[in-house]
């Protein structure tokens, strides 16, 4: 009797699968792709960074500069792929370092309560008040222009919402049923800290991560574009933008090193969106 | 209620008066002196005239008493004289504040505009081609580098099409419009001028634009999460069972749910856009407070930073106030 | 013309995996002013099915054949429109869950009076006299004050109330009622149902009500249909579905649940296994793999719903010729150890205090402090299993909590086998710690969702030292896997992979794990269905009788305490207002509170005290007695002097001025 009703299907799995799973495929793609160029630049650029070539200054893209040449004649696509360790490696450390900073001290908050609990929050406001572009270039400023103290200069303003995140994620944690049974079983703070509640916090800490990688790509090379980052003529994305900022004939010059940092940011988007999907167990059936 | 302002009232105030110390001790003592950044060398290299400097200028009080006397200059609206400009950074911050106050608040109102609304149709016509749209142009707006999106706006709508008028806030052989405010859009309509408003308002398409992209983008991605959550409550499908317009159940019932986390971000957001218009303001060659942060920082200007910093913590705070207020009005689970 | 007329109803969920069928091939009639109920167990396609009626699904649900007719009409036909305009109007629907389905940001006023006006019912002035009145009616104290407030100021009882006056604002022919009463404490339960029989009594409104508990539609529902796995299996008067069930599901279903009139030490009626797969069901009759009685034919072809008695269907080849099914087996108890009385108590507490202080609400004012407990006596004696009951917010969950030193006392004193435990650290608790093992009541909640059930097993015993390796480990976890009835395979799925049942099995097993002389379960089958909970409570009997441990056992069901425990002792507000042998005190209840307790229970036949009000607030306690408020025989002396906890007879105690004044 019921199989002379018809079942309907859902939509063909692939197309469902490419809808679920595809950005995420691609951000990790682009983010790997920039990673091996980061890594392997000096083998695979076809002129060094820094080579002058005064005579065929701001050439358009052609065969032998793929993407043309900026004032001093250096070739755009080797400065290009060059740029991409800096930033890469500005992003990572800000981010990572931003992260173990404000973990530690969100989880000490959580942990301890009481007054050092409200000391490290209301410090953690404080830093949080202030406009993090302005900050950051204040420091910057104060520290001199750098990559060291560029990156010095994100970290005082980058930990505060990891702090804020830790000691949230740890709030609900040390509340949750499975915790207050391995109290009962008599397990120790620091087991029961390492088990339970790291390995449940490491999820949503990863996509804040992930997310955060690009936005801190994004705010380095803003304060390079700004003459901060870097010292010339270190290659780095920023700089050459503002390198051609005035060369609206010559677009080539910014153009791609603004669009290669758009990639990167596109990139760690797809992948943290990804991953927070792929946490999230209302989406994941198993 | 009343209780509520109060202690956020208060709470903010203590907060503006911590930042003022951070800005204060980065001041006093990151390394260079800022005397003898002003003196010349000549005067530098006698210690007697050195001395006399830093007694005139109270640099050899102890800190304590030094941040008495800041706070006591900010009081007064002292915020130091610029390096660079050589004039009082509260002159330099009053004169640059109207361009970029002007250039924010055309871009918050771009980015509400488009992003609230856009969210709405992502989230409604969820999976449809108006979600992918709408999550297309977040991601871009969020991902794109604001520097590099002015560049590329300038070189497409000035140097090649010619639709748009160059950098600048008005035509550079056109007189400045005189008026109290200094907003050019409201000064030329309060004098009438009805051709220089319409090229203040050409000159602030592009620049709005750029700057609107990322807040677009927040805002978008902001609304349809908080429009999905708030559409698969309960109170949605008691409304539906109802028997309650399409549009009633979205705009009446899942709508003012879903404002509370927008509104944050906008405060948030239009707080931003005043601290963020430096790298617009820099290509767009924007007389504002952006692109005197950046002279700034470029010379190393300490007190005209520090001032900027200050001020514009100030607003952060102030901005963070009025959304926390305004909680109260969308959410009466926080009247209390 | 009958109000509503369901044929061959199929709803399906589109799943990566394939259509699975939540409803499949469902009819029934339900006629004007006649109160039918849909009884089932979680995922039995009950609630979709009332979904379905008001076409209230979204993608990924979708209705795929049959018809439902509301007075002649097709609904399943209707335009975008049409639909509109019937919904809300003629037929209405009441949620389950009160605290999430009233608008937080508008208030009560526009919700009760929204959908007269949009409908052209009322203009918005008379509307709003309406909305008032209907409050009024709905028994909401004080409705112009509460139409003007928004709904967080209202406790769950008050918003079902206003959900009831949304539904029926516009006299509709037809209410389907959700789960209505599931949120609520049984007290206010009791309450909302005499609602809706008055709403059916007075206005004839035709009633579909849907629930887990046969007892709250017996209050309610006339007729019952019994879902299994998306079909109907039984369909008949609920009386007769109760006494006499015809369908060997509908008969797990009735003996599954204890009841407080049945036999003392009598065996609840588990059925293994689980439902089968929604994605393909099997070719026979979808109970077949579970059926106590099935026969030959059962695998093969698919039942019919049968006419087996007159005014009764079932869909079961066994009852086909009319005969009944046999009554449940009373199973012989295990003789259980007769604790000494001059024994030493393993638990024991005098005068036990929780206070939890709330966040500032400013700079100035006080901090507002929530009493939790508010002095409790209780000892607990080796082998024995004591009860605690009470309704939400009384404080036992806090209790548990506070004799497993998850919580420090504020006051009072705490001996756990001589030792006095009141103050000590979590250092010193450490030693102690496998002794007392704890169950709680969320079996989702309760577990690490990264560690497999292996894992977490063996924790316990690998950090105190009782196995050497995880080897030696990997034995103790099997065994223990097997005292709770899981297989040994099972050890290296993680949580998400069990159901809620098996999740609680290990949860069980883990506060086994160390061999405890004591074991704290807070509510541990509250969050299952009947026959999971009947699967639960029958091992936790188990183990008692086989390992001699002691049970402090929390619960809100009165039967279930009274199943399960030899003592009960009732809570209100933070103390204990009655207790003594658990038959003793169901038979002959001696405190008011008690009294209302056990007669709101909803069995069929019950003499129902409908209790006024709700419990005060825990923020501030009331001089004297704290039930007088609700309380039906309250006199002067109970204002000005709290009763104290006093022996009224021989292991009775009751702490009231005029124990056993009151009666059902």
């Amino acid at each position: 009797m019921s199989a002379a009703i018809a079942m309907p299907v859902a939509r063909p799995r692939w197309r469902r699968l490419l809808r679920r799973y595809g950005p995420a495929w691609a951000g990790g793609v682009i983010v790997l792709a920039w990673l091996l160029i980061a890594v392997f630049a000096p083998l695979i650029v076809p002129y060094p960074p820094d080579a002058q070539d005064i005579v065929n200054r701001l050439a358009p893209p052609s065969a032998e500069h793929w993407l043309g040449t900026d004032v001093l004649g250096r070739d755009v696509f080797s400065r290009l792929l060059f740029g991409s360790r800096l930033s890469l490696l500005a992003g990572f450390s800000v981010v990572l370092l931003g992260a173990a900073i404000g973990v530690t001290v969100g989880i000490v908050a959580a942990w301890s309560r009481g007054f050092v609990d409200e000391a490290l929050m209301r410090f953690t406001d404080l830093v949080l008040c202030f406009p993090p572009i302005i900050l950051a270039l204040a420091i910057a400023a104060a520290l001199g222009i750098g990559s060291t103290n560029t990156i010095l200069a994100m970290l005082v303003v980058w930990w505060p919402k990891f702090a804020r995140l830790a000691r949230a994620l740890a709030l609900v944690q040390r509340s949750q049923e499975y915790v207050e049974a391995a109290t009962v079983l008599g397990m120790r703070p620091v087991r029961i800290l390492g088990r339970h509640i790291l390995p449940n916090t490491l999820g949503p800490l990863a996509v804040l991560v992930t997310l955060d990688l690009g936005i801190a790509i994004l705010t380095f090379a803003g304060l390079s574009f700004l003459g901060l980052g870097v010292v010339p003529p270190t290659p780095e994305w920023g700089s050459m933008v503002a390198e051609g900022r005035e060369l609206v004939e010559q677009w080539w010059v910014a153009a791609f090193p603004g669009f290669a940092i758009l990639t990167v940011v596109v990139g760690f988007n797809f992948l943290g969106d990804g991953l927070r999907d792929w946490l999230d167990p209302k989406t994941r059936s198993r | 209620m009343p209780r509520y302002i109060a202690t956020r009232l208060l709470s903010a105030i203590a907060m503006a008066l911590l930042a003022s110390l951070v800005v204060f001790l980065i001041s006093a003592l990151v390394p260079g002196d800022p005397v003898l950044a002003q003196m010349g060398d000549i005067a530098a290299s006698n210690p007697a005239t050195v001395l006399e400097w830093r007694a005139k200028w109270g640099l050899d009080l102890p800190l304590w008493e030094r941040y008495g006397i800041f706070l006591r200059g900010l009081v007064h609206g002292d915020l130091g004289i610029s390096i660079a400009t050589r004039r009082p950074v509260l002159d330099d911050i009053v004169q640059y504040a109207p361009a970029t106050v002007e250039l924010a608040t055309i871009a918050f109102l771009m980015a509400i505009g488009i992003g609230i609304p856009l969210g709405i149709a992502a989230a409604v016509w969820r999976d449809s081609w108006v979600d992918s749209a709408a999550r297309a142009i977040s991601l871009l707006g969020v991902s794109a580098p604001t520097f590099w999106l002015a560049f590329i706006m300038l070189a497409i709508f000035y140097g090649w099409l010619g639709w748009a008028p160059g950098p600048g806030r008005i035509d550079p052989i056109a007189f400045p419009p005189d008026g109290a405010t200094g907003l050019f859009l409201l000064d030329t309509a309060m004098a009438g001028d009805w051709e220089a408003w319409w090229d203040a308002a050409a000159h602030l398409v592009l620049p709005a634009t750029v700057l609107a992209a990322a807040t677009i983008g927040l805002i978008t991605r902001t609304t349809r999460a908080a429009m999905l959550d708030s559409l698969g409550q309960d109170y949605v499908r008691v409304a539906r069972a109802k028997g309650l317009r399409a549009r009633v159940v979205v705009l009446r019932h899942a709508l003012p749910n879903a404002l509370v986390p927008v509104v944050t971000l906008g405060g948030l957001a239009y707080a931003n856009l005043l601290a963020g218009a430096v790298m617009t303001e820099t290509v767009f060659s924007w007389p504002g407070l952006g692109r005197y942060t950046f002279r700034s920082a470029a010379a190393l200007d300490f007190p005209a930073i520090m001032g900027i910093t200050l001020v514009v913590s100030a607003t952060y705070l102030m901005v963070n106030l009025l959304v926390d207020l305004s909680y109260a009005a969308l959410d009466p689970r926080v009247r209390r | 013309m009958p109000v509503l007329e369901v044929e061959d109803l199929r709803t399906v969920f589109l799943t990566d995996a394939g259509a699975v069928r939540a409803v499949d091939g469902v009819s029934f009639t339900v006629g004007a002013g006649e109160t039918l109920g849909i009884v089932g167990e979680s995922g039995s396609g009950k609630s979709v099915t009332a979904l379905s009626l008001m076409r209230l699904l979204e993608e990924p649900a979708r209705i795929i054949g049959g018809t439902v007719r509301f007075q002649g009409r097709d609904v399943l036909a209707m335009s975008g429109e049409e639909l509109r305009n019937w919904r809300g109007d003629r037929a209405a629907m009441v949620f389950q869950d009160p605290m999430t389905g009233l608008n937080p940001v508008i208030r009560i006023l526009r919700q009760v009076t929204e959908h007269m006006v949009s409908h052209g019912r009322q203009t918005p002035a008379s509307a709003k006299l309406r909305a008032v009145d209907l409050l009024r009616r709905m028994g909401v104290a004080a409705p112009e004050r509460a139409a003007a407030s928004f709904p967080h100021q209202f406790s769950g009882g008050m918003r079902q109330r206003v959900m009831l006056a949304i539904g029926v604002a516009n006299d509709p022919v037809l209410l389907i009622a959700d789960e209505p009463t599931t949120a609520l404490d049984v007290t206010i339960q009791a309450q909302i149902l005499d609602l809706m029989r008055g709403l059916n009594r007075e206005f004839g409104t035709a009633i579909v009500l849907i629930s887990h508990d046969l007892g709250v539609i017996g209050t309610v529902c006339r007729r019952v249909a019994v879902m299994y796995a998306g079909e109907i299996v039984e369909e008949a008067e609920t009386a007769a579905v109760l006494t006499d069930p015809r369908h060997p599901y509908a008969w797990a279903l009735v003996n599954a649940v204890p009841r407080l009139d049945s036999p003392a030490g009598a065996r609840l009626v588990s059925i293994e296994g689980g439902p089968p797969n929604a994605l393909d069901p099997p070719p026979g009759c979808r109970f077949a793999a579970r059926c106590p009685f099935k026969i030959a034919r059962c695998e093969t072809d698919h039942p019919p719903l049968i006419e087996v008695a007159p005014g009764r269907r079932a869909r079961c080849w066994v009852t086909q010729d009319g005969r009944p099914l046999p009554p449940p087996p009373i199973a012989a108890q295990a003789a259980l150890r007769e604790p000494a009385p001059e024994e030493r108590p393993l638990l024991e507490a005098e005068n036990l205090v929780k206070h939890f202080p709330l966040g500032r609400l400013g700079f100035f004012g006080p901090v507002p402090v929530v009493h939790a407990v508010n002095g409790v006596d209780l000892r607990l004696r080796r082998g024995e299993a004591l009860g605690i009951v009470g309704e939400s917010g009384c404080g036992k969950s806090t209790l548990a909590r506070l004799v497993t030193r998850l919580h420090a006392p504020t006051s009072g004193t705490l001996r756990f086998d001589g030792q006095n435990i009141t103050n000590f650290s979590a250092a010193e608790m450490r030693p102690l710690r496998p002794r007392m093992g704890m169950v709680f009541q969320d079996p989702y909640a309760s577990l690490n969702p990264r560690m497999t059930v292996g894992e977490a097993l063996a924790e316990p015993l690998l950090a105190h030292g009782r196995v050497a390796t995880k080897a030696e480990a990997r034995g103790r976890v099997l065994d223990l896997m097997a005292t709770v009835g899981l297989k040994p395979e099972w050890a290296e799925r993680f949580p998400h992979e069990f159901s809620g049942g098996q999740r609680q099995r290990v949860s069980i097993a883990r506060s086994l794990a160390l061999e405890p002389d004591l074991l704290v379960a807070d509510e541990p089958v509250s969050a299952l269905d009947v026959n999971v909970q009947a699967q639960v409570l029958n091992l936790m009997l188990d183990l008692r009788a086989r390992l001699g441990l002691s049970y402090l056992f929390i619960a809100h069901d009165l039967a279930v305490v009274r199943a399960f425990c030899d003592r009960v002792a009732v809570m209100y507000l933070g103390r204990i207002v009655e207790e003594g042998p658990a038959l003793e005190l169901f038979a002959e209840p001696l405190h008011p509170y008690t009294v209302a307790l056990t007669s709101a229970v909803p069995e069929p036949g019950r003499e129902r005290v409908v209790l006024r009000g709700e419990p005060p607030s825990t923020l501030s306690l009331p001089n004297g007695c704290a039930f007088r408020a609700r309380c039906p025989v309250a006199r002067p002396v109970c204002a000005e002097a709290r009763p104290p906890l006093a022996e009224v007879a021989p292991g009775r105690r009751v702490a009231c001025h005029f124990p056993g004044s009151f009666q059902a």
